[in-house]
């Protein structure tokens, strides 16, 4: 009997190819689009994960100076106390331009690290003693090792790929020389097995802090707001997807009503049509959600070099720029599938399942359907404050974002109410019976299309939303890069000799030279770049401070205070006229905040004498030289010849800014590519609905066509109604988009990368917007318009025929 | 004469024939009932009347307009104007009121009068249902308003398909009576299509299709 009801339930699909179609594609769209960013989330956390295996990285507890790195005596004391430590010194090193990482660690106390035991167990391994006593060995990848191999100066190199793609692993000893920091350790790191009978902590070491091996700030945590970002693009493009798969259902169930009277009138129990139902749909989740993998696997592979590129210019991460098929976002993807058809469908189901045996095949009256909607839009309104309430009381990302989604969700539910008022607003002032009967049939028709409308209005709010930060965020940078990048070039030598010739050499023929030195400290809040500058007028002038207190200039170069950057200010709260611990023993005033997007860790300016006293020996290789813009180019290829400079060592201003203008774009490539396809989507949902809401529209059609209205005319008004809705809804999204806007501006943003943007709205970009989303329901409408057009009189009559 | 039907030939799709050289003619303000069997062609010739559907040979004259002389765009117009339609199925508009509906047709074809309109509600009984929408009322008062859409334009020809076969025993003598009235009233000639030999006495003529011509 079940093979016999299951080729019944089936042969609804065999005579609704492009509803079969439809449920199938919106499927695997909102499992391709989730997949897709579950894909790339995983790519990166999986690179995070070996970085971390390689290093061994929190899987042992650490001891950290607040107040700076550890002396390299305390370390000792602590040894001979019995205490097993091993030291661990971090720095950055620039190459040819680029910034590398260089982790030294105690190569005899720290734990066995996989490079070291790959090369040690390589055909030809090096003798032990080599790594430990000068010039020491560089481990390195093969990626770096072109790089790495041209320079003089640096240890042999040895290459392992068990290591990340842009660190430099070396004895503390070597490292110590690389990145001129002797005597310096970045932190120790707590080895297992102590001896039993140590002195405690607080009177060998009283100002290191033991941080737990689950509380260290690991690349993962640093990136959770970045994968949590995408991670919520791809939910909201999975949710609009979902409205595709509800509405399908929705008609494929209504249309076998009859079919399932007939089965349950043959003798099949409404139990065991249920699970045959369900066991249908799972069959179409797992095709529709491999579909979707698949679609995923090759989206995801098309955006993950963007993301990569993000990563490292967002936070200095490297992440491999290819996807590998991974069982836990491919399970995750199929899951989704499943349970989001189920989401979909469980209402329409509870519905079947509750479908008394003699009940008709009508289908629901559009007045009660829209009378509820009142109780929906109360049911968002509370979304919305319950978001709102969320945030007030606990602040933070994860809070903010309940409160994006409360805002999203709310408003979609309000919306089908909200355009029921709106229409019966325009319904009263219409004139000509067609106007009221057009805005009276798009009232009626609202239940039947409200979560295509729905779906509408997230995919224009998340665009409007996304679309406003992305251009307030690159008209402020592009006003913040004209305030950070004055010089007319920058220069970096190859040594700090060269870079004293070069400066000597440059005197006589620039307006300035402004030094640009810095070095890493270890700070309570993490790492800590302080940077020295020189007094000049540029700084004074263009600087983009965003708090300042009085005299801030004056007060930095007379060094009694510090600017900030804007991250460090709101990590730790620390605002003009606090201080600020740069070392134990140096804690200055903060006179002034300044923005500095695109800058993940902490970062202070003090005057150049300052950071001389506080950081002796910082490297003095890059320079920014402020000459007439009509002679920097001039300028810069005589240094190059002057100073046989390769090309990347002299980069002139509009090279530096186009530069980062890239890496600009590069982080918004996903969001804005995530922006498309979703609105894509949901111009695939309203085509759905319309198709779906086609059987029936005729009997609602047709009586008007008898009345005297030709099919062209009907096709039209079908075309201008989905025109005007689609209209109505972006009106409503636009107030939403703006708020999701401000959302992310002032709460995301600054939860997530620690700075606050100032919003600019974009009226042009709303008209392309509201042009496009005319253009998308048009297309949606054209083929329903298009069938309308060319439908036989014969299949209007039946309409009317009384036998039918 | 009104309405003529001329060697009128059409046949369904699959080429089976529905009308077979049918000649009818009816004249202004007079009523013919239209009988027969299920599928015996009734339906059909009130659509072709209709100008719903097109003949394939033969010719239909409504007022002296020869209806295959028509396009798409001129039989919308001979509808809206001319003749007007009442259904089994009522076919009211859903996402109208009563009175919305009832003077839908008078405004489309432009000849919307509100006092005739107020005049036909009270005739018809629907003066206090005029608000309500028509999943709201009963199958007499939904049939009821139909006709009074339909009389509202002031139709030369009203066409009515089975118009108290939805309608039980009661509601469907008091929705005739009220019919034949208004068309009596208006001067307007009636062709209906019934199975009820007892509706189809009370009009002034008769005509019996089977096998798809006049018995």
């Amino acid at each position: 009997m079940t093979l016999t009801v299951i080729q019944a339930l089936a042969s609804h699909w065999r005579t609704h190819r492009l509803q079969l179609a439809t449920l199938l594609i919106g499927l695997a769209l909102a499992t391709g689009l989730w997949s897709a960013v579950q894909a790339i989330n995983a790519e990166a956390r999986a690179s995070y994960d070996r970085a971390a295996d390689q290093l061994a990285l929190g899987r042992f507890d650490g001891l950290h100076n607040p107040a700076g790195p550890i002396p390299l005596s305390r370390y000792v004391e602590l040894r001979r106390a019995g205490w097993q430590v091993a030291a661990v010194l971090e720095g950055q090193l620039r190459v040819q331009g680029q910034t590398l990482r260089v982790l030294g660690v105690d190569m005899v106390a720290y734990p066995a690290l996989p490079a070291v035991t790959q090369i040690e167990q390589s055909g030809t391994p090096p003798d032990p003693a080599d790594m430990l006593t000068a010039p020491g060995r560089l481990l390195t990848t093969p990626v770096l090792k072109p790089l790495l191999a041209g320079q003089t100066g640096l240890p042999p190199i040895l290459i392992s790929d068990a290591l990340p793609p842009d660190l430099i692993l070396t004895d503390i000893g070597v490292a110590e020389t690389l990145l001129k920091k002797p005597g310096e350790i970045s932190h120790l790191i707590i080895l297992p097995d102590q001896p039993g009978s140590i002195p405690p902590l607080s009177t060998i070491a009283p100002e290191l802090e033991r941080v737990p091996a689950q509380e260290q700030l690991d690349t993962a945590q640093l990136t959770d707001s970045f994968h949590l970002n995408l991670s919520a693009f791809g939910l909201l493009s999975f949710a609009v997807g979902l409205f595709i798969v509800h509405g399908t259902v929705g008609l494929a169930f209504a249309q076998r009503r009859g079919m399932i009277r007939t089965l349950r009138a043959l003798g099949v129990s409404m139990r065991r049509l249920v699970w045959l139902i369900m066991a249908e749909l799972s069959m179409l989740a797992i095709v529709g959600g491999i579909l979707g993998l698949v679609l995923g696997f090759f989206l995801a592979g098309a955006l993950l070099p963007d993301v990569a590129a993000s990563l490292r210019g967002l936070y200095g991460v490297p992440v491999s720029g290819q996807i590998s098929l991974q069982p836990q976002w491919a399970l995750s993807g199929l899951a989704m599938a499943l349970g989001g058809t189920f989401l979909a469908s469980g209402h329409a189901l509870y519905r079947l399942s509750r479908m008394p045996i003699l009940s008709g095949a009508g289908l629901q009256a559009w007045r009660s359907a829209a009378s509820g909607s009142w109780v929906v839009a109360l049911a968002g309104v509370a979304a919305i404050a319950g978001g709102i309430l969320t945030l007030l009381l606990f602040g933070g990302l994860v809070a903010g974002f309940v409160m994006v989604a409360g805002l999203l969700v709310g408003s979609a539910l309000v919306l089908p109410y909200a355009l029921s008022r709106v229409l019966i607003l325009f319904q009263r002032s219409a004139k000509g019976p067609i106007a009221q009967w057009v805005w009276s049939d798009m009232r009626a028709q609202l239940p039947g299309l409200s979560l295509a409308l729905m779906a509408l209005l997230l995919a224009l709010a998340a665009n409007i939303g996304v679309g406003t930060m992305v251009s307030s965020f690159r008209l402020t940078f592009t006003g913040w890069l004209d305030q950070r990048l004055t010089s007319e070039l920058y220069v970096t030598a190859a040594t700090d000799q060269q870079g004293q010739d070069i400066a000597d050499w440059l005197n006589p023929q620039v307006d300035a030279i402004l030094p640009i030195r810095s070095v890493e400290l270890a700070h309570s809040s993490g790492p800590l770049f302080l940077y020295g500058i020189i007094d000049d007028q540029t700084y004074r002038e263009k600087w983009p401070l965003i708090s300042s207190s009085e005299r801030v200039w004056n007060r930095v170069h007379d060094g009694s205070a510090v600017l900030i950057n804007e991250q460090l200010a709101r990590r730790e709260n620390l605002w003009p006229g606090d201080t600020l611990a740069i070392t134990s023993a140096d804690t200055l005033t903060i006179a002034g905040v300044y923005s500095d997007y695109g800058n993940p860790t902490g970062q202070a300016i003090v005057s150049m004498s300052q950071l001389d006293r506080i950081a002796p020996g910082a490297e003095a290789r890059r320079f920014g030289i402020r000459v007439a813009p009509d002679r920097a180019t001039d300028l810069a290829q005589a240094l190059r010849n002057q100073f046989d400079l390769p090309r990347r060592a002299v980069v002139q201003q509009a090279a530096m800014k186009a530069q980062s203008m890239q890496v600009f774009e590069k982080t918004f490539v996903v969001t804005s590519a995530l922006n498309i396809l979703t609105l894509g989507v949901a111009g695939f949902a309203i085509l759905t609905s319309l198709l779906t809401l086609w059987t029936q529209r005729l009997p609602q059609i047709a009586p008007i066509w008898a009345l005297g209205l030709t099919r062209a005319e009907l096709a039209r008004l079908e075309l201008l109604r989905s025109v005007l809705l689609a209209a109505l809804t972006a009106l409503l999204a636009l107030p939403l988009g703006l708020a999701l806007a401000w959302a992310l501006l002032t709460i995301i943003n600054v939860e997530a990368f620690g700075w606050r943007l100032p919003m600019y709205l974009f009226p042009i970009d709303w008209v392309y917007l509201l042009g496009l989303t005319l253009l998308a329901a048009t297309v949606a409408a054209a083929l329903p318009a298009a069938r309308l057009l060319r439908l036989p009189p014969a299949d209007l009559l039946k309409v009317f025929a009384n036998e039918r | 004469m009104l309405l003529t039907f001329d060697r009128v030939q059409k046949s369904y799709p699959g080429g089976r024939p529905v009308l077979r050289d049918v000649s009818l003619s009816l004249d202004r303000g007079q009523t013919l009932a239209l009988t027969g069997e299920s599928g015996s062609g009734k339906s059909t010739m009130l659509n072709l009347a209709a100008a719903l559907d097109i003949v394939d040979s033969g010719e239909i004259t409504l007022d002296g307009v020869a209806l295959s002389q028509l396009d798409d765009p001129g039989r919308a117009a001979l509808r809206r104007t001319s003749l007007s339609l009442v259904f089994q199925q009522f076919n009211l508009i859903p996402s109208l009121t009563a009175g919305q509906n009832l003077s839908f047709h008078a405004r489309l074809a432009g000849c919307h009068d509100p006092d005739w309109c107020a005049h036909l509600a009270q005739r018809l009984g629907l003066s206090d249902l005029l608000d309500r929408y028509p999943e709201n009322l009963s199958g007499g008062q939904q049939q009821r308003v139909a006709i009074g859409r339909a009389m509202a334009a002031r139709p030369k020809l009203l066409l009515a398909d089975e118009p108290t076969g939805n309608l039980d025993e009661t509601a469907s003598a008091t929705v005739l009576d009220l019919m034949l009235a208004l068309v009596a009233d208006t001067g307007a000639a009636l062709l209906l299509v019934t199975h009820s030999h007892e509706i189809a006495a009370r009009l002034d003529r008769r005509v019996h299709l089977a096998g798809g011509q006049i018995a």
